[in-house]
């Protein structure tokens, strides 16, 4: 097909995305530089107040906490969703794809149902109550619904099979017959994944541990339903500066950092791929 | 002497295929063996079972009198050489080499010795810093060997070592693997569907059908003495000549006598191979013509269609021979042979 | 090689952890008593509840608008799309990205900038604002989903049909998209889901009027001011055609969905 003919198929997609992602995007990069009108709205005078205001210690703050919630959703996520690929791509050949499907299922359905289910185990008159009390604890109930723990509780829980589906590509591309040669020259099981399977397939941890970095730091729903009132992450902010406070500049300022973030992690995984081209 | 490996009544049975059927094998040491046969003969699991990566549900295997049957790949003394090489991706020619020694804990200027000690055997010295995908297809086969080889095993086994190769190179690596093992002194274990190149390469040739051992024996005597029909047609070209047998030899479809080296009782097939046959008087005569010919450099091969078989018989004429000057298509020909060069087998 | 039980143990944990909490969902809405403090009987009244509940009705028929629409809008562009980008001798990298992005882009951000892009020309929104808002990463994983079948598409059929005197629109018609049928269906079926299930980017363009409430935005309302049990009736039915559609589009694009 020659090079107008796909031009113009291509065409009407790329309008839209420009249109209506690129141009959007841009405008909120403009936007965080104007300042907020007195009655809300915008004044078009240029600032850099809101840049000024997101270094703020609380701000600041939030996005540090945010970010360190994010590391410790990733380092879970990753680590059960390494190991469940592994375990999936250890299984018979047949089996595989049925098991994938299943692991990844939740992924696609409802994020709002998955999160709200677990308000409803977790509640203090919920499920793990009365499952504890079933096997004979008599004690108060340590509160675990609106805590910092059960936000990452949460986000594991919608991210996991993103994560299995990224490390299960490597690992079930692997050459199987690698391990079982590392296995012939001397090495122990546990030694052939340290020093064979983890190295050649960490690249597919990566990808993932990025995507659920920038999922989970962004993620606003998760933090408002399992934090309870009082739980900020910066998802919560941006949307509290656009729907409740009115400062929209400053809300496009707080998600210009979070582009930001994610460009550079991005960029930061392509460099990574592309040198470690050797797997 | 007691043989280095000795493969007792093993059967291995994967659902309800019988890969291994009551198999007895011994491979002495310093031996170059080929296990040899079609896909589905069983040899490739014959092979995982002496390198340890499957156990067989009956049977057992010694080596130098102790019995491995049951002892797990990494702490046995045989190493394997993988089809694909398997080669570690991420690791340089020299970490992959060296890493088999690292596992037995040797001191790292031990390891770096005999590493060195080894690239220079496979000339690939200049090569050592280089990963895999830098490599060669006969480099790579070359670093596997290596690979394996620098554990000093007692048995190196070899998964269809030259299959990934084009032709020219794999003719110089038969001889090369050949020279290698007097070399080294190693028992190597070859298996090989190509029996070509189990001629070339082997001490001892062992063929497998359907798990079953069909017959062992020196390249020469499996060559020349086939044990049945199916080993005489797998190995080389074989000329075959279906009949029903006569006390002196086979009677074919057209009433012709073939006066073989051998006896059977009712339907059989007579065989003799292409190269003793020649176009001169001989006990046996067959009549024929020339239907195609080809010019192989050293030899020249003839299909000639006779009245005794459907299928032309292929002859194979040393090409500066009296014999084989000015043929043309559509001669007349006799053909002419000696009994002792004849098999009979039954049907 | 593997330690089996190890591996049956993990596969266990990971899908138990994955699956119980919204079986207990699923489990809820049958209990009559409605609480998870004790179970008193099998009941769908939870779910007749739903049938009497005006704004949930109009909710969902709302998001169904919304999902075929998007579904059926995406379907056509992201197709037209990955056939555009997959005949290109030449892929730029800022191509990718830009198709790549929608995928990426945190759901907040997305949502914010398509708030202010539409507030700041003044386009009053409702449905069709959360429509096109939709269409634009539903068009990225159409696209995702027949470009992966087009990769092992064998193009020289096209040129079969060509040589055999098919003028170009004829040939698209009859050999290219009969082929990428399944593809097509699945992707549109992901995209159908996605735009169901999607939360967020609704949320912030659907405008103020009460109008445009989609079920994920109906579902947020209930559980942030006030559990109902009906909730959990809700969620089991909008997580069932979420499952089923899903396992439809698997079926027909053999291993269809991105990723795999």
């Amino acid at each position: 097909m020659n090079r107008k003919a796909s031009t113009t198929l291509m065409a009407p997609a790329l309008a839209w995305l420009t249109a209506l992602m690129v141009v959007p995007c841009g405008l909120i990069l403009i936007l965080a530089f104007f300042r907020r009108g007195v009655y809300g709205g915008i004044e078009y005078t240029f600032t850099l107040e809101n840049l000024a205001l997101v270094l703020d210690p609380l701000y600041f703050g939030i996005f540090v906490n945010s970010a360190r919630i994010a590391l410790i959703v990733v380092a879970i996520a990753c680590t059960l969703g390494y190991a469940a690929a592994y375990a999936i791509a250890a299984m018979p050949k047949r089996q595989q794809p049925v098991l994938l499907f299943f692991a990844v299922l939740p992924f696609w359905s409802n994020y709002l149902i998955r999160t709200y289910a677990w308000i409803v185990l977790l509640n203090r008159e919920g499920l793990i109550t009365r499952f504890a009390r079933l096997l004979g604890y008599q004690g108060e109930m340590p509160q675990i619904l609106y805590t910092e723990g059960a936000v990452i509780l949460g986000l594991v829980y919608s991210y996991l099979p993103f994560v299995i589906l990224a490390c299960y590509a490597p690992l079930s591309r692997l050459n199987p017959e690698i391990a079982e040669a590392s296995h012939d020259l001397g090495a122990s099981r546990f030694t052939t994944f340290r020093r064979i399977t983890l190295p050649l397939t960490l690249p597919g941890i990566a990808v993932g541990a990025v995507f659920v970095f920038v999922l989970s730091i962004g993620n606003f729903v998760t933090p408002a339903l399992l934090g309870g009132g009082q739980f900020q992450m910066i998802g919560n902010v941006v949307y509290a500066q656009f729907l409740t406070a009115n400062d929209w500049p400053f809300g496009a300022a707080l998600s210009m950092v979070l582009i930001a973030v994610m460009m550079g992690l991005l960029l930061v995984q392509t460099l990574a791929a592309e040198r470690g081209r050797h797997a | 002497m007691t043989p280095l490996l000795q493969i007792r009544n093993v059967s291995k049975s994967f659902g309800t295929v019988k890969a291994l059927d009551d198999l007895s094998l011994d491979i002495q040491s310093n031996q170059f063996y080929a296990l040899l046969g079609p896909s589905g003969s069983g040899k490739t699991t014959l092979l995982r079972l002496l390198a340890g990566f499957e156990a067989p549900g009956s049977g057992q295997i010694l080596l130098a009198g102790k019995d491995i049957t049951h002892v797990p790949p990494n702490k046995r003394p045989v190493n394997l050489m993988f089809q694909s090489y398997a080669l570690f991706p991420h690791m340089t020619v020299r970490a992959n080499i060296a890493y088999g020694l690292e596992m037995e804990h040797l001191p790292r200027p031990r390891i770096n010795a005999r590493v060195d000690e080894i690239l220079s055997v496979i000339e690939l010295a200049p090569f050592a810093s280089r990963k895999p995908d830098q490599l060669s297809g006969g480099q790579k086969q070359r670093v596997a060997l290596a690979r394996a080889l620098v554990k000093r095993p007692q048995v190196l086994l070899l998964d269809e070592p030259l299959g990934a190769l084009d032709k020219t190179l794999r003719s110089a690596m038969q001889m090369e693997l050949k020279r290698l093992q007097h070399e080294v002194g190693i028992t190597f274990v070859i298996v090989t569907h190509d029996q070509e190149e189990a001629l070339v390469m082997a001490d001892r040739i062992a063929i497998l059908q359907d798990g079953k051992l069909l017959q062992s024996g020196a390249p020469r005597a499996v060559y020349e003495h086939p044990v049945n029909r199916f080993a005489a047609g797998f190995i080389g070209v074989m000329n075959f000549f279906p009949g029903v047998a006569e006390p002196s030899g086979l009677r074919c479809a057209d009433g012709t006598l073939i006066t073989t080296d051998g006896t059977a009782n009712g339907p059989a097939v007579a065989a003799v191979r292409p190269e003793r046959l020649h176009l001169a008087p001989g006990e046996n005569r067959l009549p024929g013509t020339v239907t195609a010919l080809a010019y192989h450099g050293l030899d020249l091969q003839l299909h000639v269609q006779t009245t005794a078989t459907a299928k032309p018989v292929i002859v194979r004429l040393t090409a500066d021979a009296a014999e084989a000057q000015n043929l043309a298509q559509g001669d007349p020909v006799t053909l002419g042979w000696a009994a002792k060069d004849t098999r009979i087998f039954p049907a | 090689m593997h330690d089996r039980r190890l591996m049956l143990a993990i596969l266990s944990a990971v899908f138990a952890f994955l699956y119980i909490p919204v079986s207990v969902l699923v489990a809820l809405s049958f209990n009559a008593g409605g609480l998870p403090t004790a179970w008193t009987g099998f009941s769908l009244q939870w779910y007749a509840a739903l049938w009497q509940n005006t704004d949930i009705l109009h909710a969902a028929r709302n998001t169904l608008i919304v999902g075929l629409v998007s579904a059926a809008l995406s379907t056509l562009l992201g197709t037209l799309l990955a056939i555009g980008i997959e005949t290109r001798r030449r892929k730029g990298r800022a191509l990718e990205a830009l198709i790549f992005a929608p995928m990426i882009i945190p759901d907040i951000v997305l949502a914010i900038a398509l708030l202010s892009f539409f507030s700041l020309l003044k386009v009053p929104m409702g449905l069709h604002s959360i429509i096109a808002s939709h269409v634009v990463f539903n068009l990225a994983f159409v696209c995702a989903v027949v470009r992966a079948r087009l990769k092992s598409f064998d193009w020289s059929i096209v040129e079969a049909s060509a040589d055999l005197g098919a003028p170009a629109f004829t040939t698209y018609r009859r050999i290219v998209v009969p082929v990428l049928a399944p593809a097509i269906i699945a992707g549109a079926l992901l995209a159908f889901t996605l735009s169901v299930d999607e939360f967020i980017i609704a949320f912030f363009t659907a405008g103020a009027g009460r109008g445009s409430t989609t079920l994920p935005m109906q579902i947020y309302a209930m559980i942030r001011f006030g559990v109902t049990p009906e909730i959990n009736a809700l969620a089991t039915l909008v997580l069932g055609i979420s499952v089923t559609t899903l396992a439809l589009a698997q079926r027909l694009n053999k291993g269809g969905l991105p990723g795999q």
